[in-house]
């Protein structure tokens, strides 16, 4: 149990920072939408579409961290089955 | 006699009819009329923009320094990509949008007005409303007059467009938003980009 744990924990930590990195590894706070530029041809102006799109930052990598340590710390208190 | 009358009455008409000041509607159906925001804070800049543009303009393009107007911008509207962000922002702490709807400026004044072509540079004073607190403050546009250009951006409407574009900044705390506090967290300036264009059908 105390084994599994700690896997799980080491599992969530190394998805989270895979997740990040391949999604762009974006340094700053998690983003549920992103701007994308439009051109208006006639006026020249330049407008803002919302694209919705989950990007984690540095946040996401936070929460991940923080959910492998409580995992890490209830390791320790669990009897290990494997002895 | 009489022939030579009534043909003077017309061109004087048309004459009249074509310097005659024309009401632009800001509400854009090809939704590109935007007004971004920027602040600075520690870990990124808070960018964001938003789309609920309306109002209207009165603009004679033979007298670009007397226009008048008022652009509105719903609060609701203003999105920024963290959705914990965004609803701190609209919050009753922060924008407070359920109170306060909207967001208007209201111009009064125009000078140092310069005009080449179709375009008109000028520093306009007027009203800036934000949270319920309306403020005197005076900021640089530039207009453009585009003369029968709507039937190229909405199909099957006939008239003129007028873009206006301008860039300037606000203090949150004149605005009663949070005065004085988390300026460590969120600068209390803030940049606003207008990028904005009516239409004048005929």
């Amino acid at each position: 149990m105390r084994k599994t744990l700690r896997i799980i924990a080491v599992v969530l930590m190394v998805g989270a920072v895979t997740f990040w990195a391949t999604t762009g590894a974006n340094q700053g706070w998690t983003k549920t939408r992103v701007p994308q530029k439009v051109v208006d041809e006639v006026t020249g102006l330049e407008g803002v579409h919302w694209q919705d799109k989950f990007v984690p930052g540095v946040d996401f990598l936070a929460m991940a961290a923080l959910g492998a340590g409580i995992l890490g710390v209830i390791s320790l208190f669990v009897r290990n089955n494997s002895k | 006699m009489k022939t030579k009358l009534v043909i003077l009455a017309l061109v004087t008409l048309a004459g009249m009819a074509f310097a005659a000041p024309q009401t632009f509607d800001f509400k854009d159906p090809k939704g590109i009329n935007n007004a971004g925001f920027k602040l600075d804070a520690p870990l990124e800049s808070i960018n964001g923009s938003a789309s609920g543009i309306s109002g209207s303009v009165v603009f004679d393009p033979s007298n670009p320094g007397a226009t008048q107007g008022k652009i509105v911008v719903a609060t609701s509207s203003l999105i920024v990509p963290n959705p914990m962000q965004r609803q701190h922002m609209l919050g009753d702490k922060w924008l407070d949008a359920a109170k306060f709807p909207e967001i208007s400026f209201t111009a009064a004044t125009f000078k140092n007005v310069q005009t080449t072509g179709d375009t008109t540079t000028a520093d306009v004073t007027g009203r800036f409303t934000l949270k319920g607190v309306s403020k005197e403050i005076t900021v640089p546009v530039k207009l453009t007059y585009l003369k029968d250009k709507l039937g190229q951006r909405v199909p099957n409407q006939q008239g003129d467009l007028l873009v206006i574009r301008s860039n300037f900044t606000i203090k949150r705390g004149d605005f009663n938003i949070m005065p004085g506090q988390f300026e460590d967290k969120v600068s209390d300036t803030i940049e606003i980009t207008l990028s904005i264009a009516g239409a004048s059908p005929k």
